[in-house]
């Protein structure tokens, strides 16, 4: 059995990106994902590893740039940064939905808007999964809730990036990037060969040869009907990562009459919130989706048909809420409750929360 | 067993890497463990602390905002955590530097004087350790050949030659802790 570690969310993640096979990074330094490119710049993959090249640019916009590049040539690349600087790379990030490059992006979230603060909040919601750029377009959007997850989502991400050409993008915050954890990292697999890359991606740059059509990586098109044609098949490839993609987990749901939907470092808090309830005689449970995008619409529709009350739980003003509310339909009011600006609820205000909002309603 | 601990002080004093060092006992021991620092500007203020949860079960929350025990070393943490320590819990002091004594009736309060014994015995590097083997003498949570492998774990190998004397402070932080208030 592989050894049983104990590292920080954000140290995991850059060990499982090595043992994925990257190619390579591109990132800017910004609190509180900062771990991520020191762990891989003492690793020195390159030279001591994988060959798997780590850079530190000039810039956000710079680096995301880099990752258009790389994935045009069918390399596995990523970036990552926080709020600010995601908020910079969502000029890149439209222009590879565009062009439809696979890619990972990690957003270890700080509180906004502006620089905001340094602490953890989810109040980038809208931003990963209703498109932070401009432009018809979705990124799969994974949320660990564990050290675990942040490696495990990884490969994961790597696969469905490939699997779709299309972004991944892990959304978590500086719980889960700051704090250590049991962890027990996955099998390292290969960096595709050069002959490797040309076959798994037919579709990239990398050299065109006589008996094939020009590889062209754009996201423009100046003739209105086939950029229509473009995005129609765009919407396509979405709708089916809707019907195939979707994770949550459920957690005390079976016999719930409450239940809390929440994501990442939340759905922790929430959990502990469910034990304090059923503790008082409340059954509460707590519906975690795991894709942000796509929404498990279905599962939370289901418990609505059931359930006395539901209430969304983030660390934010309210953005999920609206995509609950929705999946719901008009069966009941979700409730909500939140924390901002890089506050955390504690889960006895939760519980307040459940008892005032849902419960004695 | 969940034992929820936060150990709060200045930076500097090794409040971060005890934390680690406790929690890589209790993984070595095969339990459930989480570790969260606090990383926001009050770090950049100069104090720090450290939340560990060690669990039999599967841990939920990783944020905590009640504890079992509070090990507080500087007197910002006494002010920000006595009141944090839940009812019947523990609550270990280094007095050096304590200005307000805690007040709390329905706890157990120890003090160890570990910044001056580290002092006296030029020991001042493992002075975490005084206060890690105190705690372990009024929890004994994990068997003391996890922590020597709790230690293996959290220290670069350059440093191993440094677990004897690691391992003397917590032998010697065990003789140090004093009860001083028991719960009414």
């Amino acid at each position: 059995m592989e050894e049983v570690k104990l590292m920080k969310g954000n140290e995991a993640f850059a060990e499982s990106v090595i043992r994925s096979g990257c190619d390579g990074y591109f990132g800017y330094p910004i609190t509180p994902q900062s771990e991520v490119m020191e762990y891989l710049m003492k690793e020195d993959p390159e030279v001591k590893r994988t060959g798997m090249v780590v850079l530190q640019a000039e810039s956000e916009v710079s680096a995301i740039n880099m990752v258009y590049g790389g994935a045009g040539c069918g390399k596995r690349v990523m970036t990552s940064s926080s709020s600010p600087g995601i908020s910079l790379k969502q000029e890149g990030i439209s222009y590879i939905a565009g062009a439809e490059l696979p890619c990972l992006i990690l957003n270890v979230a700080r509180g906004g808007p502006g620089l905001g603060t340094i602490q953890p909040s989810q109040a980038d919601y809208f931003q990963s999964v209703k498109g932070g750029g401009h432009g018809d377009y979705r990124m799969i959007v994974l949320a660990p809730a564990s050290v675990q997850e942040m490696a495990d989502f990884v490969p994961l991400g790597f696969d469905l990036a490939f699997k779709y050409r299309i972004a991944v993008l892990i959304l978590t915050d500086g719980v889960i990037g700051q704090m250590m954890e049991k962890v027990v990292l996955p099998e390292p697999r290969p960096r595709w060969t050069e002959e490797e890359i040309i076959k798994n991606t037919p579709w990239a740059t990398t050299g065109k040869t006589a008996d094939r059509e020009r590889n062209i990586i754009t996201s423009l098109d100046l003739d209105a009907a086939k950029q229509e044609q473009h995005n129609y098949k765009l919407a396509a490839k979405y709708k089916l990562i809707e019907e195939n993609e979707v994770r949550c987990e459920e957690i005390q749901c079976d016999d719930a009459e409450y239940v809390i939907v929440a994501y990442g470092s939340a759905a922790r808090i929430c959990q502990k919130v469910a034990d304090l309830a059923r503790a008082k005689g409340i059954k509460l449970g707590v519906l975690r989706p795991v894709t942000l995008f796509p929404f498990p619409k279905k599962e939370i529709h289901a418990l609505a048909q059931r359930v006395k009350g539901m209430m969304s739980v983030e660390y934010s003003l309210g953005q999920m809420i609206e995509d609950v509310q929705l999946a719901a339909g008009g069966t009941l009011e979700v409730q909500f409750y939140g924390r901002v600006g890089g506050m955390i609820p504690t889960p006895e205000e939760v519980l307040e929360a459940v008892e005032n909002k849902m419960v004695k309603l | 067993m969940i034992e929820e601990i936060i150990i709060a002080g200045f930076g500097g004093q090794g409040v971060l890497s005890m934390g680690k060092i406790l929690a890589y006992s209790g993984v070595m021991e095969n339990k459930e463990v989480s570790w969260m620092p606090s990383y926001g500007p009050e770090m950049r203020g100069g104090t720090a602390n450290v939340s560990v949860i060690i669990s039999d079960e599967r841990i939920s929350s990783p944020v905590i905002n009640r504890f079992d025990t509070a090990i507080i070393l500087n007197q910002q943490s006494m002010d920000k955590f006595e009141n944090a320590v839940k009812e019947n819990g523990v609550l270990i002091y280094d007095p050096n530097g304590i200005t307000r004594k805690p007040e709390r009736t329905d706890i157990d309060i120890y003090t160890i004087e570990a910044s001056e014994y580290a002092a006296k015995a030029g020991m001042s590097k493992v002075f975490n350790m005084v206060v890690l083997g105190g705690y372990l003498k009024v929890k004994p949570l994990v068997q003391p050949e996890y922590v020597r492998k709790g230690l293996e774990k959290s220290l670069p190998a350059r440093h191993h030659s440094m677990i004897p004397e690691n391992e003397k402070a917590i032998e010697a932080g065990k003789g140090l802790i004093q009860l001083v208030s028991k719960k009414a």
